[in-house]
Formats: structure tokens, C-alpha cells, sequence
């Protein structure tokens, strides 16, 4: 199992770092249009053949993977953000705290997220760049994305909050701050880690749910999950099977990210 | 025994075969929202209100000219202010109510009715004041409006002619079908309607097919599927990507009837109290800007990509399908960046380092806002994009859903450009008005103004109201030539192009002829027939 693992740690950042250094090359060009060559197929000139503007598909899943693979775990990162102040702490304060934070994190989970998504994704500013678009998308997906993981946080700060070793801490004079940067964190850390990697694929999701719709990622920039549009109708399951690459990079990904995290953390 | 209950099967699995076999069978996209034909404004609705309405007068689809329906003949006086219409004799709706001039005058009545605000009567109310029907005789009535109404005959195209007797109301119908079970969500089934009027030349009565079901299906894979499977047989309106597929797969099956009355179009937010920048505003309300641009876009690309060569470049408000309306004297817009350029100098614009800067050092940016979902839009808007790109302009691309994208374009006006598409169904210009009047609130660019803007708008005001007022078919098409013309050379809306109407026909449904014009398969309903062939066959 712990190999299985370490190959699927090494599987995902191969991926990464490959598509990462790939889309610094200026000749995989993702946006330059070649419309003599729409729809081409995979040859030497265009390893996976071109999409329906004529773009370069390898060029575009590089640049695609490596805007998923990045933006992605950012959001995660501030989602954890989010899921530890509210979360963790609330469970660990008790009281007043706690219960203002359950019932944030309730109403959170109660809000379906795709509508509130659709909702402040229409209150962004029009004119913005696709590179600042594709990062407001994440922030917003990181921002409204905190609170399955905080729930889960919330338990085990509860669970701390009400052990031995903590109690004998207070009950010795120990501050409120010192026991939550020498006690709680340290015993909080494998599930916060374990939260992070599960909420990375979810956030590559949530952006190829909402490209799907047509409301993620802005043009020309790609995206794992823009990338899938080639997939959305019917018409595409007899096409080549270049069409087909960003699904297999997507279920490539995903899969490693969970093979790479370990059960014993996420139990 | 056993023969007896051979035979029973036997009968029991060819009934619904020989049912089926006369039935038609295609899709609606969405739900109707009514079944009242004076309330209908939707595609859905009007397919039924189509296939079982009653018109005094139909415009032919194919010639576009009117023809003689349940009036035998008609008379415009009074200066277009009254329509005086012979009608036919022994009419009967479908439960047997005899038709006469008293349901014309109902259902005229009705449409004018304010309180219930008709979108048909709308096309009608040409002044304030009352319309008046008198009836003559049983079989004679005249229907007097207060103002001139331009083009009033052909209006009566799509006024189904409700019953004043009939105790089924609207659902008594005077057309080929009546409805005969509505299932909200899954389907409608027409019947045919045996007190129907019509005869063939060999004096059978018409529609020959027996049966119409109507199952409401958005989702157009699906669509495309049973289609294939022969399990429905018609599409009214293919996507270019779905007419290649089938065009490999069946060719006999797909028709390209050639540009359609439909554009899709781009335009600039010119609102003076939009919440943009007011530089912005200021190239946005430049002709040399909106016309460099429109000369930047390269329209053969876009058909050629997008549409896959089923679409025709734009570059008026009435597209070539409208044989009449359209101003041949136009010339196509070529596509020319250096021309482009040229235009954007006369207004201080600058090119330095591949970014285009207006006067006062504004780098040119601006967004364009389109529906999302739509791929052709989404395509479109990138490839303008890259297009504009090669003169130092940047676009970015924002898809919203639909509620989002109204709420900005018609009520915050908090927008730069928009892509979107504009679906013509009548041929007449006053259906028109709505866009062109500066007053409109669908006048896009710029709406709901106390006055026009600019002198080509208050130019464009007056040629419409003048088109509106004349009776002369002759006299109304120089003035609307004329507001094709003002429309070209200002650009308030670039024209992009013209979607060809693009449809698909079972083989085994006989007399289809497509045509551009909406309803694009089935304007022949009457005439159409079903091969007596097993349904593998089609496939």
C-alpha cells in the first residue's frame, strides 16, 4: 500500500511538473488559432490533433493541467484557512463560539453551492483578464468551499478540546494560546493535511462543473475542466480519441491525489 | 385455440403498428406556455397554435406571399384602416360549431382586448382609439382600425380564429389538428380534425397524416437519436455539428434550405448613464470605431468554423432569406484590418507595440458578454477575439446564464459589448419596430430614449414610422432600404451572420419541402403524408 502510494505521489507530480514546464515553452501556444486545421487529428505537427477553433490540444491540456493542478490546491489552501479559524477554533473555544460556528457551517453546507457560485460569479467585474478570471473562479470556489472540511475539523477540536491531556494541561495553568499552538495544532495537523488533499480534486471538479455550464474558466485560457466541453455532447463519443485526453488527465489526477492520501489520516 | 389467440396477437401488434405508421412524430423543445392562441409568444406555442389554428389568410413559406384560407378574398380601404374579408361557407370547427363572421369579430375583439394584452394584438394597435368589426353578413365582416396599419393583411397569418360559440373555447379548432390530449411535461397528440375544410385535387379531405404527437424533449442528443432510430421524423432546426454527422450517416435525410431570417449579431453599449468608463463610452459611441471593428471580424472564418459553412456572412438587419425586405443594392462587408486601422486613426487611436491606445493613452480593452452554454456564441466571441487581437485590441470573453446576461444588458446596462443572436419569424419590418424605434426598450445598444441620441437614430425613427404609415409595399421598402442602409454605415449592431436553416426529414415523410422561414419542415403540414414503409426501413 505505501507503495502504491509513493507511486501516486510521484504519478501527480510528474503530471504537474510536467504540464508546469510545458506551458512555459512559448511553442505550445494555447490560444493561437489555426483555422485551416479545425478538428485536425493527432499527427506531427499536433500531437493530440487541434480542437474546434484550430488550437493546438496538447499545447491546450499542458497549459490546461498545470492552471487546474495550480489553482487548485491554492483554493484548497484557503478553503482549510477558512475551515481552521471557524472550524477548529469554534470546536476548540466552546460555548458561545461553538455554536455561532456549527451554525455558520450548517448554513454553508445547506446553500447549494452551484447557484451561489452562478450568483457571485455574475457580480464579478466583466473586464477582467482570463488569468484573473480562472484565479477569481478558485478564490471563490476556496471561499465557499471551507465547510465540509471545517465540520470534520470542528469534531476532532471538539474531541481535543475534551481529552485528558489537554484538560491536564489547563488544570497546570497552561494559556489558552500555548494550547492551541502546542497541542491542538500539532494533533490537528493530519486531518487538516488529510482535508487538503481530498478537497483538491473536488475544487478540479467544481471548475469542470462549472465550465460545463460555460462559467468557469474565460477563453482562450483552458482548463481541465473547460477541456472537457469537447466531451459534452453525444457527437464526441465517435470522434477521435484525442478528444478523450484531458478526461484521462482528469481521472489520472484525481486518482493519484487519492491513492496519494493516506487512509490512516482521513479516518 | 390456438389459432384464435394467434390471430388476437397478431391484431394486437399490427393496430398500433398501422396507428403509428400514420402518426407524425417530432419534438418540442420546450414546454408550451399556452394553448390560447391570442397569448402565444413562444416557439412551443406556436407550433400548436400552427397546427391547429384557423387563419383567415397563410403566407405561403415558400413564394412568401399570401394566400387565400378561410377567406375566399379580402379588401384593404380606407387608407389601410379597414380590411373588409369574404369568408367561406360551410366551415365547421372541430366539435361541429359552424364558423362565421361572429367568431372573426370575437377573436378581433379578443386580441385588441388591453386587459389581456395580446403579443398577436400587439402588431395590430397602430394609434389609440378603438378597432371596430362589422359584421355584414354571416359570411362577410370589416374590421376598421384606428390609425393605418402597414402590412394588415399579412398580420392575419397568425390570428387563429377562435369560436364565439363552441363550449371547448380556444380548443375547438378551424386548423388540420385539434388537440386531443395534453400530457404537461411529456407530450401533446393533435388529431386530425375531420371537419377540416380542405380538399387535394382529387377531393380528399386533407391533412392525410391521421395523428401529430408532440413530446417536449430539450435535450437535443437525444433529439438527434431517436431521430436515427426513425423513432421521430423531423428536426425543425439542426446544429451544424448534428447536419454533418447526419449527413454522413443518412444524406437524404438532411436538408440545407439556405440562409434562415435569424442573425447573430454584436453590439457596443452606448447608454450614456452606463456604469463604464466614460473613454469607453466615448469609442463605443465613435462610428469609426464600431466600423473598424465590424471591418476587423472576419466573417467568412466565423461561417466557415462556427457554422461549418452552413452560415452566410451578415452585414444587414434583414438577411437574403427575406426576399423581399432585403436591400440587394448592399454591398458585403469585406473583411480588411488594415482598413480597420485606418479607421481607428481618424479617431486619435494608435498602434505602438501591438497594443492599440485611444488619444488620451487608454490602452483599447474592452469585454464582451455573451449566453453561456451556447458553443457557436462562445466560438464566435473567441474568434473575434483573435481577430481584434491582430490590431491591438484586447477582448475578453464572459459567458453568464441567461437571467444574468438580461438583467445587465436591459436593466444595469452594466456591460461593454454583448454577442447574441436575434430570431426573426415574420417578414415584415414592423416587426421590427421594437428594435429600431429609439424609444424601444429592446433598442439594444441604446434604449428607451426620451429622444433619439443622434441624428442617424432620429433619421432611422422617422423611416420606420413612415414604413408603418404607408399602404405602398413599394413606398415602405425604400424607407426600410433606407434604415438598412443607416444601420450598415453606423454599425450599432455588427452584423455576424446569417445561420442557415438547417433541418432534418424522415424519409418516409412525403412532401416535405423545407424552406427558411419558420415552421422550416412542416408550413405543408396539410400536404405532407407518411410512407406506409416498416420503420427500419428509415433508419
Amino acid at each position: 500500500m505505501k507503495q502504491l502510494r509513493t507511486a501516486a505521489i510521484a504519478l501527480s507530480a510528474l503530471l504537474v511538473l510536467a504540464s508546469v514546464a510545458g506551458s512555459l515553452i512559448p511553442q505550445f501556444d494555447y490560444a493561437r488559432q489555426d483555422r485551416e486545421q479545425v478538428n485536425a487529428p493527432a499527427g506531427r505537427e499536433h500531437w493530440l490533433g487541434t480542437d474546434d477553433l484550430g488550437r493546438d490540444r496538447f499545447s491546450r491540456l499542458l497549459h490546461g493541467t498545470a492552471v487546474s493542478m495550480l489553482l487548485a490546491p491554492a483554493a484548497a489552501g484557503i478553503a482549510m484557512l477558512f475551515a481552521f479559524v471557524i472550524g477548529a477554533a469554534g470546536g476548540f473555544a466552546g460555548g458561545w463560539w461553538e455554536r455561532t460556528a456549527k451554525t455558520t457551517i450548517d448554513l454553508f453546507l445547506s446553500i447549494p453551492w452551484l447557484f451561489l457560485l452562478l450568483m457571485v460569479r455574475a457580480m464579478l467585474p466583466l473586464n477582467t483578464a482570463p488569468a484573473t478570471s480562472v484565479t477569481i473562479t478558485f478564490l471563490v470556489l476556496g471561499i465557499l468551499g471551507w465547510a465540509a472540511p471545517a465540520r470534520i475539523l470542528m469534531a476532532r477540536a471538539q474531541g481535543l478540546r475534551r481529552s485528558d491531556f489537554i484538560l491536564l494541561a489547563r488544570a497546570t495553568g497552561v494559556p489558552s494560546w500555548r494550547l492551541l499552538g502546542k497541542h491542538v495544532m500539532p494533533n490537528l495537523r493530519p486531518v487538516l493535511v488529510a482535508q487538503f488533499w481530498i478537497s483538491v480534486p473536488v475544487f478540479v471538479l467544481a471548475e469542470a462543473n462549472l465550465s460545463i455550464l460555460g462559467l468557469g474558466v474565460a477563453e482562450p485560457l483552458p482548463s481541465l475542466g473547460s477541456l472537457l466541453r469537447e466531451l459534452e455532447t453525444m457527437l464526441s463519443l465517435r470522434t477521435d480519441w484525442c478528444r478523450f485526453a484531458a478526461l484521462a488527465m482528469l481521472v489520472l489526477l484525481v486518482s493519484s491525489l487519492q491513492f496519494a492520501i493516506s487512509r490512516r489520516e482521513v479516518s | 385455440m390456438r389459432r384464435i389467440l394467434s390471430c388476437l396477437l397478431l391484431a394486437a401488434a399490427l393496430v398500433p403498428c398501422a396507428i403509428g405508421q400514420n402518426e407524425l412524430k417530432f419534438y418540442l423543445r420546450s414546454e408550451p406556455k399556452t394553448l390560447n392562441p391570442p397569448m402565444v409568444a413562444d416557439d412551443a406555442s406556436e407550433t400548436i397554435r400552427y397546427l391547429t389554428g384557423g387563419v383567415l389568410l397563410r403566407l405561403n413559406r415558400q413564394t412568401q406571399r399570401l394566400e387565400p384560407e378561410l377567406a375566399s378574398a379580402w379588401l384593404i380601404t380606407h387608407g389601410g384602416r379597414t380590411i373588409t374579408f369574404t369568408l367561406r361557407p360551410a366551415v365547421y370547427y372541430s366539435d361541429g360549431t359552424p364558423f362565421g363572421a361572429q367568431d372573426v369579430k370575437y377573436t378581433m375583439e379578443q386580441l385588441m382586448d388591453p386587459a389581456l394584452r395580446s403579443p398577436t394584438g400587439d402588431a395590430f394597435r397602430s394609434g389609440d382609439g378603438k378597432m371596430v368589426a362589422t359584421v355584414r353578413s354571416p359570411q362577410k365582416i370589416a374590421i376598421t382600425f384606428p390609425q393605418p396599419v402597414a402590412g394588415l393583411d399579412r398580420l392575419f397569418d397568425q390570428v387563429a380564429i377562435v369560436s364565439s360559440q363552441s363550449p371547448k373555447h380556444e380548443m375547438a379548432a378551424l386548423g388540420p389538428y385539434y388537440v386531443s390530449d395534453y400530457k404537461p411535461g411529456s407530450y401533446i397528440y393533435l388529431r386530425k380534425n375531420a371537419n377540416y375544410w380542405k380538399r387535394d385535387a382529387e377531393g380528399r379531405q386533407l391533412p392525410y397524416i391521421d395523428a401529430v404527437k408532440l413530446e417536449i424533449q430539450a435535450n437535443r442528443d437525444i433529439e438527434l437519436m431517436k431521430f436515427t432510430r426513425g423513432e421521430i421524423h423531423l428536426i425543425n432546426s439542426l446544429d451544424a455539428d448534428y447536419y454533418d454527422r447526419l449527413l454522413q450517416s443518412s444524406p437524404a435525410k438532411v436538408h440545407d434550405s439556405g440562409p434562415s431570417l435569424d442573425s447573430e449579431q454584436m453590439w457596443f453599449n452606448q447608454v450614456a448613464k452606463a456604469p463604464i468608463p466614460a473613454y469607453k463610452l466615448q469609442w463605443f459611441q465613435s462610428r469609426n470605431f464600431r466600423v473598424a471593428i465590424s471591418l476587423a471580424i472576419n466573417r467568412d472564418d466565423l461561417c466557415r468554423v462556427v457554422y461549418h459553412s452552413h452560415a452566410s456572412p451578415a452585414f444587414g438587419p434583414v438577411s437574403s432569406a427575406n426576399k423581399f425586405w432585403f436591400n440587394s443594392r448592399m454591398q458585403p462587408l469585406r473583411f480588411d484590418q488594415q482598413a480597420a486601422l485606418q479607421f481607428l486613426r481618424q479617431d486619435g487611436f494608435q498602434l505602438s507595440g501591438g497594443q492599440l491606445r485611444d488619444r488620451e493613452g487608454h490602452p483599447v480593452e474592452f469585454s464582451i458578454v455573451t449566453s453561456a452554454g451556447s458553443r457557436a456564441r462562445e466560438r464566435m466571441a473567441t474568434m473575434i477575439q483573435q481577430d481584434l487581437h491582430a490590431i491591438g485590441i484586447t477582448v475578453n470573453v464572459t459567458t453568464l446564464d441567461f437571467a444574468s446576461l438580461i438583467q445587465r444588458i436591459s436593466e444595469d446596462f452594466n456591460y461593454e459589448a454583448a454577442l447574441l443572436g436575434l430570431v426573426n419569424v415574420e417578414l415584415d419590418p414592423n416587426s421590427q419596430m421594437n428594435v429600431w424605434l429609439s424609444s424601444s426598450e429592446e433598442h439594444q445598444w441604446n434604449p428607451k430614449q426620451k429622444t433619439p441620441a443622434t441624428p442617424w437614430e432620429a433619421e432611422i425613427d422617422r423611416l420606420m414610422r413612415a414604413q408603418a404609415s404607408a399602404l405602398d409595399d413599394r413606398t415602405r421598402k425604400r424607407s426600410f432600404d433606407r434604415v438598412q442602409e443607416i444601420v450598415a454605415e453606423q454599425a450599432p449592431f455588427i452584423y455576424l451572420v446569417n445561420k442557415n436553416s438547417l433541418v432534418a426529414v424522415s424519409t418516409l415523410l412525403q412532401g416535405a419541402q423545407p424552406v427558411a422561414v419558420r415552421p422550416q419542415t412542416y408550413w405543408n403540414i396539410e400536404q405532407l403524408s407518411l410512407a406506409l414503409e416498416s420503420a427500419s426501413n428509415a433508419k
